[in-house]
């Protein structure tokens, strides 16, 4: 048998025909539905006279334009409630399971789907989401799709795809003290660019990729996309099948016993090859923070904002121009020490538990500067009750935090949580484009604890010397 | 029913940019819509638009030259970012029907072949010429994209084939539905499921 690696493992236990003139039909073994990219998609199953092929491994859930305050309030955007309310006609006019905003369960689609145990090593997972390659983190195959393939999806169970190429990011070392998975995705970005692995699916192995939670890979796979990869891949091992063992979906009794089985053999074989490789110590790692308009414009704390004399190609000292000229930043400038305006916790990339954790224990007993304001966005509701078991809620207002209800917020800024024009925002999400959290903000990328702190000090700050010169009560 | 694409002929605009994102294709405030369709004046929304509403300038879709363009020239990575349609949509309903790069972002790209929005793949400095071409000729610059034969030609001397993966082409010459192309294999997804449901480790999930 040849050698095979871990996506190639997957694809072939999914391909269902292969169609002569270039891609598989790949069997879908989990689809994730949200209120934004599905709409369309029922109504052309509608206009077809088509049915939802099997309704039992689909799941929808509302996250990208709720509102996160008040749940009890009516949703004072008409546009936005009557997506909602799309979704959940949707929902029960084809026989699908919902979690909508009375759902204890209600979340970010790629927080819940681990959450819930739904999403498990070796499958297949699609999503209307970019995002969704967070999922990668179990070992699963799960890539984001369009609404004409989330139609697909739904009428096939099937998902047309040209098999993609393959790169290994082997990231060795161990992370240093103060630094976490975001900085090590972002610091990946940063080497290979935005496009760096466009057309392929990355697997992320290496001792420092062993070394993480699963809610810490499920950031670093989160941001594959980022990286160009539609999906992006780490083995299953210990730490998953610890993560799994008794969530409600995952299986039980002796279908966990199989299921165990199967997924311990879904690794890489020793011999088998990538297309692309690329590596990096993971030891030689700084907090990061982006300086532009797109991920891969980004640097360490202690770095400063480049030039574009920095940079070769007539296209980069573009772009790098036009970023500067957005983000309102001189060339040379050093990021520490950058005022804020407002903080943003929260994203599919990093609102889980382990972040808010994180976040709290650097802003306990402090308080956000002033003139700066600061939200918690909890990835679901179930982080969200788990963060007020642990009062990490009051730790969060007693320093100044609103503290929110789950959805995807400012993000991506659907929904009424927004920047305004020139305010600039330290904020754990994953992209830092012109306008994504709203028109003129100007948005720097950093992990959740550099995000505490910055709401702290006010400015941009480095989490390693800071937390030293204050040390916590 | 996507409208087949066979060859066409049109005006070009030039957008010399490198990873255009989605959320600039089309902001997130328009994303509501639960419709295929109005997302036309969406379109680069907060790059064709002044925030009090008025046109931009200096935005090169603004150009006088670049009105009625049904082709676009771009730079490298193309519709990165968000995976919503919601952008091939935009193109679409503004008018274009091919966009010419030196590379396109993987869901972007999927997304354009299931709207009859052509993306061509050119070489880093055949796009480098086209936009030469095009500057040069004060914007007033005409092309032909061939589906069909797999070229792109300006009738002025410039002339060049691109690759496509036969599966796509014909979808796109075509205009053909996906899922009833699919569905002409339905016994093989059936057979799929008995032995997949048969099998351990997977279950509904609900």
């Amino acid at each position: 048998m040849t050698a095979r690696t871990l996506f190639e493992k997957v694809w072939d236990g999914h391909v269902v025909h292969q169609f002569p003139e270039g891609p598989a039909l790949l069997y879908v073994d989990l689809h994730l539905v949200h209120e934004v990219t599905s709409p369309q998609a029922f109504e052309g199953l509608r206009q077809a006279g088509r049915r939802v092929r099997r309704p039992g491994l689909t799941v929808a859930t509302v996250d990208h334009n709720v509102p996160t305050g008040d749940r009890a309030a009516p949703i004072a955007d008409p546009i936005a409630a009557r997506q909602l309310e799309a979704l959940a006609v949707n929902a029960r006019e084809f026989g699908l399971e919902l979690f909508d905003l009375r759902s204890p369960e209600q979340g970010i689609v790629h927080v819940i789907g681990p959450e819930l145990g739904l999403t498990q090593p070796g499958m297949v997972i699609v999503c209307g989401d970019s995002h969704t390659a967070t999922h990668g983190a179990f070992g699963a195959l799960a890539l984001g799709i369009g609404t004409s393939e989330v139609e697909h999806v739904l009428a096939t169970q099937c998902l047309v795809w040209s098999k993609p190429g393959t790169m290994e990011a082997r990231l060795s070392g161990a992370l240093a003290p103060g630094v976490t998975a975001k900085d090590l995705i972002l610091a990946l970005i940063g080497r290979i660019g935005t496009a760096g692995a466009t057309g392929h699916v990355i697997e992320y192995t290496g001792a420092a990729i062993r070394a993480l939670s699963m809610e810490e890979r499920m950031t670093v796979c989160n941001m594959s996309i980022e990286a160009g990869a539609r999906a992006g891949m780490i083995a299953p091992d210990e730490t998953t099948v610890a993560y799994l063992a008794g969530r409600p979906r995952a299986p039980s009794g002796a279908a966990w016993d199989r299921a165990v089985a199967t997924w311990r053999e879904l690794r890489t074989d020793p011999g088998a090859t990538y297309d692309k490789q690329v590596e990096l110590d993971a030891s030689a790692v700084a907090p990061q923070v982006t300086w532009g308009t797109n991920p891969g414009m980004v640097t360490p704390v202690t770095g400063r904002v480049p030039s574009p004399a920095d940079f070769t190609t007539d296209a980069e000292q573009r772009a790098v121009t036009r970023a500067l000229e957005y983000m309102g930043l001189a060339p040379g400038t050093p990021l520490e020490g950058l005022p804020i305006d407002r903080v943003f916790l929260g994203s599919c990339t990093n609102a889980r538990i382990e972040d808010l954790r994180a976040a709290a224990r650097t802003v306990r007993g402090r308080h956000v500067a002033t003139g700066v304001r600061a939200m918690v966005v909890p990835g679901s509701q179930q982080v969200k009750a788990q963060a007020e078991r642990e009062g990490l809620d009051r730790v969060f207002s007693e320093a100044g935090f609103e503290w929110r209800n789950a959805g995807c917020s400012m993000c991506l800024g659907m929904n009424p949580d927004v920047l305004q024009s020139g305010e600039r925002c330290a904020s754990t999400s994953n992209r830092n484009f012109e306008g994504r959290q709203g028109r003129g903000g100007r948005t720097h990328l950093m992990s959740p604890p550099m995000a505490a702190a910055a709401a702290v000090a006010g400015r941009i700050v480095d989490v390693r010397s800071w937390g030293r010169e204050r040390a916590a009560p | 029913m996507m409208e087949p694409f066979v060859r066409h002929t049109g005006r070009l605009a030039a957008l010399a940019r490198a990873n255009v994102d989605t959320d600039q294709i089309v902001p997130k405030q328009f994303l509501k819509r639960v419709e295929r369709t109005g997302f036309g004046p969406a379109l680069f929304h907060d790059w064709r638009f002044r925030s009090d509403g008025s046109a931009n300038p200096d935005f090169e879709l603004n150009q006088l030259t670049a009105r009625g363009a049904t082709i676009l020239l771009v730079g490298e990575n193309f519709g990165c970012g968000s995976s919503r349609e919601h952008a091939v949509w935009a193109l679409r309903e503004y008018g274009f029907r091919a966009i010419l790069a030196p590379s396109f972002a993987d869901i972007f790209f999927a997304n354009c072949c299931q709207n009859g929005l052509v993306p061509v793949r050119l070489l880093p400095q055949e796009v480098a010429e086209l936009f030469r071409r095009h500057q040069a000729a004060g914007g007033e610059y005409q092309l032909t994209v061939d589906l069909e034969d797999q070229r792109v030609d300006d009738g002025l001397g410039f002339r060049t084939t691109f690759s496509m993966e036969p599966y796509r082409r014909e979808m796109l010459l075509h205009g053909l539905d996906e899922i009833a192309r699919t569905l002409l294999v339905e016994d093989r997804i059936g057979a799929f499921e008995n032995k997949r449901d048969a099998g351990c480790g997977m279950r509904e999930a609900s």
